[in-house]
């Protein structure tokens, strides 16, 4: 019997028994779109593959305990110091267990990269659009994914019960305790009873391995389907349209490019593991409240929060004797929240502003939304700065600095630069697209000189080619939406100044350098 | 690398070395009777004072008076101790180079035995903490590593990091690494509180628990990467920006190469 | 679309350009050969982690920049990202060089339905809820929202035990009349004579079993002691009185988060917390003057025996650590 045969065969039973032949045959021919940055959303996959994989492996060793132990490993400067048995057994995992360092620095490093990948794939998604109808579920589900890493990462790096991670607890709760009301009972049930008590790490253990993990599987896989449903998002060109993808089928091309990438991404996770270290919890010491370290800072992640915490104004009030310390609430709770209703919220946002219901398949080039572009690097400065006052004692250090003097630029940093930030995109995006329109009008500057007969220099502009031309003219210029304050009886109508607000929005929105019509280039033409 | 090029761009360079110039001349003579005072009988001891004080005029007593009585811009020195003078000269850090946030550590300006004069001289004012001798600082046989780890996390790790790496304090002052300090000045430091260091009482941590930290943080400094490359032991700031730079960085890189078009 | 003016016209997708490989088989074989050759190297880094494997691990090796590694660890760890990198190398350059690179067009199909299949659908809902009931038998209909709704409850009450109620757990400290301070680590009582001015101590109330502390005590009864000399203090006299001698205790749990504030600046007299850089003026009872701090640190009214052992005086006068909603009410 030939391999090929043979191959026949598994296949005929698996089809009598499941039909798989027919959807299998259109979707290995299912078309996906080649640009790098479609890749970023796969790089957090893979790196999700892999911190399950590397975190299967830890769990074979790690005791979830905060019972007290004696620790009698290898590790001499430790050596009958009490600590809890996470810590002992993270120990053990990092010097007795041959590649558990390297396993316990590839899961860590794979989550600071997963994290990386999941916001420039954010990024990505936003400045071209591609959360517009019919995908703004699938961007809510992204949004979900991101909180859900926040929150994982921070329960993964508090497990190993090390004095910084301790740290971070002891933060987590007081933020807890500061809502309002119901604060130090929530805590008390978290904790089960007094901070830090022995039942945390067990029931975060059981939340990071378990529960969290799960709904992860969940939201990816509902993000794939749809991914896989509504066909990927491909940028503009000659060729492409609304209407179809332009790309390499999943067989064998895509299968090959994108499972190669799976070990690229294992392969360069692994790479960092080998050569850098990372969260070496044996020099931080076991967790006690009345120890600390100088630069305590969360995972990056997070680390704009901790900025956000640092430079709040030292506001409490007091009210019938009780207290609300807005200092924790608002960069804590309040502020994050809208941050990510405003981003959840976006796409609905957006669709309201320009009043565009309808399906977008196509990517715009950030230069051709500068609104939308220039509020994308708004709120990156915002992070930014955030996350540059959260690491604020080391860049003192490190850079001849007052951490009073940064914390102050911060504080007035995350009120001015943001709005300068859209101003100055806003901007460039438009000169971009005036060089477009030069572009198309004029030509390629070739940099070749030429001396008229009458003495004369100038520089000879090639033009470009068709392809050239209709990319830097493909996309639509929409004018702002027409919201009259009155009906046609003179009547004023409801809502008059939401529809202003609205219209108001649409006018910036719809902010745009005239894109090259063909009735330009025939005026050139007769000159 | 960065402590030297902060040196560089020292504004203080030029008149330090001046100073050091001109010291080198005022000095030769007392330098070379220096050498023989090694015995201590009285006649030396109080001709190593003698040079000690001399050495003060001139190159201390501008700042701190000319009786160590301390003026405007530094403190009395009177009582402050052998093991003061040793700590701030012996580590460079007196005379300080400029009167900037403060005093930090460099290449000393005098030489041991100069060092000596002045902390003899010093001491001589009033009694203070003596200068701990090679006996009393045996660490590696009276320490005991896993204590130091502990005291030092308690007492220590708050300023100087968890590794001695160091960490900034308010206003631009800072708490300087412990890396590659000689055991005898860190036990000074704890013993007299130099500048923003507070000073750690012999009851509260005896002298043996002070040479387990020593221990402690002398392991700290031998003890190899673990895991790779260190990143400066100081937490997951550096991690993270490698986690962008080196991890999703290179990624990207071969992403681009995997979506480019094959020639 | 803005229709007033006409768009430059779509090109349609530019011709396919051949690669070297897909008319010259030299070209061909030799990406053939590239590809087996970013396989072989996969190979060669699993075999150098199965050596690796067998390092005893209490071998260093230097590397310049890396510093001093242990050759187990790194051999694991290279081993393994050669293995797995060039894995991924050798199949993207088979796709990219060998496979086909023709661009394919594949055409969306529309997602919304059929107006027919819509109308169905519609008409398929109402015929089921129609045919259930619910709409006319508006009794079954509340009662199984009331039978929902309360059945919602039972997990809310099944996690009441997930932890006690603070009660008045949050107020409370280790610390009452008459607790000697003792040194942490070392649980040795102090004199105040033990304090030179300018020194610091971390102390923590004396215990009848110091080796085993609990965390949860620890986490509210840790106190930093500080001596100054007592003209330096701008206190009011109540909290004069707390001090003795110039030393004043005050509590190490942040105020504002509750991290260990044990960062003292001598000459500033300054407490500086490394998580959050709020800053208290200790002259000034715990003044803050920087960072998001709200409150001063508790202050712990302290004295001594009669032989000269520093004592409490008074439990501490408010909660430790950081504020609640119920905080200040009793």
């Amino acid at each position: 019997m030939t391999t090929e045969q043979r191959i026949g065969q598994v296949a005929n039973y698996v089809d009598e028994r499941t039909g798989a032949a027919a959807w299998m045959k259109k979707n290995l021919q299912k078309v996906f779109p080649d640009h790098w940055s479609f890749l970023l959303g796969e790089v957090a996959l893979y790196s999700f593959v892999i911190l399950l994989l590397s975190g299967t492996y830890l769990t074979f060793w790690f005791d979830p305990s905060a019972r007290e132990v004696i620790y009698e490993g290898s590790y001499a400067p430790l050596e009958g110091v009490q600590m809890s048995a996470a810590y002992a057994s993270t120990l053990h995992i990092s010097f007795e267990v041959r590649g558990g360092l390297l396993m316990r620095q590839i899961h860590h490093w794979a989550a600071l990269i997963f994290m990386a990948a999941i916001v420039a794939h954010l990024m990505r998604v936003f400045f071209t659009g591609a959360f517009r109808k019919p995908r703004e579920g699938n961007w809510i589900i992204g949004i979900g994914l991101l909180t859900l890493g926040i929150v994982e990462g921070f329960l993964g790096y508090s497990l190993p019960d090390d004095l910084l991670s301790g740290t971070g607890i002891r933060i987590a709760e007081a933020i807890i305790q500061a809502i309002p009301v119901v604060g130090s009972y929530l805590s008390y049930f978290a904790f089960g009873g007094a901070f830090p008590g022995e039942a945390f790490i067990p029931r975060i253990y059981i939340v990071h391995v378990l529960l969290l993990p799960g709904a992860f599987l969940a939201l990816i896989t509902a993000h794939l389907m749809m991914v896989w449903y509504q066909k990927h998002t491909q940028f503009p060109g000659p060729g492409r349209t609304e209407k179809n993808v332009v790309g390499y089928p999943l067989m064998p091309v895509y299968m090959a490019k994108a499972g190669g990438f799976f070990f690229i991404v294992f392969g360069v996770t692994a790479f960092i593991s080998a050569v850098a270290s990372i969260n070496p919890i044996w020099l931080y010491g076991p967790y006690t409240p009345g120890q600390i370290t100088a630069g305590s800072q969360p995972d990056w992640y997070m680390g704009w929060l901790d900025g956000l915490v640092r430079m709040a104004p030292p506001l409490e009030t007091y009210f019938f004797g009780y207290t609300i310390s807005w200092n924790i609430l608002i960069p804590g709770l309040i502020v994050p929240g809208i941050l990510f209703t405003g981003m959840a919220l976006y796409p609905f946002i957006e669709s309201w502003i320009t009043g565009d219901k309808r399906e977008h398949h196509l990517l715009d080039r950030p230069r051709n939304a500068p609104n939308r572009t220039a509020l994308g690097a708004m709120s990156i400065t915002f992070m930014l700065v955030a996350l540059i006052n959260g690491g604020n004692d080391l860049i003192a250090t490190h850079f001849d600095l007052s951490i009073n003097q940064i914390m102050w630029a911060t504080r007035i940093g995350i009120i001015v630069l943001p709005p300068l930030a859209f101003v100055i995109t806003k901007r460039l995006c438009l000169s971009l697209q005036r060089a477009d329109r030069e572009l198309v009008l004029h030509g390629r500057e070739t940099g070749r000189l030429l001396r008229l007969p009458h003495g004369e220099f100038v520089e000879v502009h090639e033009p470009i080619s068709p392809e050239k031309a209709y990319l830097l003219t493909s996309h639509e210029q929409a004018p702002p939406l027409a919201l009259p304050e009155v009906d046609g009886r003179g009547v004023k109508r409801a809502g008059a100044l939401r529809n202003k607000l609205r219209s108001r929005m649409s006018v910036a929105h719809s902010e745009a350098v005239p894109k090259v019509s063909t009735d330009d280039l025939k005026e050139i033409e007769h000159h | 690398m960065k402590r030297l090029s902060r040196y560089r761009r020292h504004k203080a360079v030029g008149p330090a070395l001046l100073i050091f110039a001109l010291l080198g001349i005022g000095t030769t003579f007392s330098v070379a009777s220096a050498t023989t005072a090694s015995q201590t009988t009285t006649a030396d001891r109080s001709a190593l004072i003698e040079e000690g004080r001399q050495i003060f005029l001139k190159g201390c007593s501008s700042c701190h008076g000319i009786n160590s009585e301390g003026g405007a811009i530094a403190p009395s020195l009177v009582g402050v101790g052998a093991a003061s003078v040793d700590f701030q000269v012996g580590t460079g850090r007196m005379p300080m180079a400029d009167m900037s946030t403060q005093a930090m550590r460099k290449a000393p300006l005098y030489t041991p035995e100069e060092t000596a004069a002045l902390a003899a001289y010093v001491a001589s004012l009033a009694p203070g903490p003596e200068i701990p001798t090679e006996a009393q600082l045996n660490y590696e046989r009276d320490g005991s590593l896993a204590e130091g780890g502990e005291l030092f996390r308690t007492n220590c790790a708050m300023c100087h990091n968890f590794a001695g790496q160091g960490g900034a304090l308010t206003q631009g002052k800072y708490a300087p690494t412990l890396m590659g300090v000689e055991p005898k000045h860190i036990y000074e430091s704890m013993v007299t509180g130099p500048q923003s260091m507070p000073v750690f009482s012999d009851k509260t941590i005896t002298p043996k628990e002070k040479l387990s930290i020593i221990k402690w943080i002398k392991a700290a400094e031998k003890e190899p990467n673990l895991g790779g490359a260190s990143l400066g032991r100081v937490g997951p700031v550096t991690e993270g920006l490698l986690a962008w730079t080196l991890g999703l960085g290179v990624l990207i890189g071969v992403a681009v190469w995997l979506a480019m078009k094959a020639r | 679309m803005s229709n007033e003016i006409e768009a430059i016209k779509d090109p349609g997708l530019p011709a396919h350009v051949h690669r070297k490989a897909d008319h010259d088989p030299v070209a061909a074989k030799r990406a053939e050969r590239q590809v087996a050759i970013l396989f072989g190297i996969s190979s060669v880094g699993t075999v150098l982690l199965i050596a690796s494997f067998f390092i005893p691990e209490d071998i260093f090796i230097f590397v310049p920049v890396m510093g001093s590694q242990n050759a187990h660890q790194l051999g694991l760890g290279l081993g393994m990202a050669i293995s797995l990198f060039f894995i991924g190398m050798g199949a993207i350059h088979w796709a990219k060089t060998l496979m086909p690179d023709q661009e394919v067009i594949a055409y969306r199909h529309e997602l919304r339905s059929e107006d027919v299949d819509r109308k169905e659908f519609v008409v398929a809902v109402k015929d089921g809820v129609e045919a259930s009931g619910i709409g006319r038998r508006s009794l079954i209909k509340r009662s199984l929202g009331a039978a929902l709704g309360l059945s919602a409850l039972s997990p809310i009450l099944l996690l009441r035990d997930l932890g006690p109620l603070p009660g008045n757990d949050l107020k409370e400290t280790s610390w009452k009349a008459g607790t000697y301070l003792v040194t942490d680590p070392g649980d040795r009582r102090i004199r105040a004579s033990d304090l030179e001015v300018g020194s610091v101590a971390q102390v923590l109330p004396e215990s009848d079993d110091p080796e085993h502390r609990k965390l949860n005590d620890i986490a509210k009864d840790a106190v930093l002691l500080i001596r100054l000399r007592p003209e330096e203090f701008n206190l009011d006299a109540e909290r004069l009185s707390w001090t003795h001698e110039g030393i004043i205790a005050f509590s190490k749990i942040c105020s504002h988060m509750g991290c260990a504030v044990a960062l003292y600046e001598q000459q500033t007299k300054h407490l500086l917390c490394p998580c959050h850089q709020s800053t208290f003026d200790v002259t000034r009872a715990a003044k803050v003057i920087f960072g998001p701090a709200a409150r001063p640190l508790p202050q712990l009214n302290i004295s001594v025996d009669g032989e000269g052992f520093l004592v409490a005086r008074t439990p501490f006068s408010e909660p430790v650590g950081p504020s609640f909603w119920g905080r200040i009410s009793s």
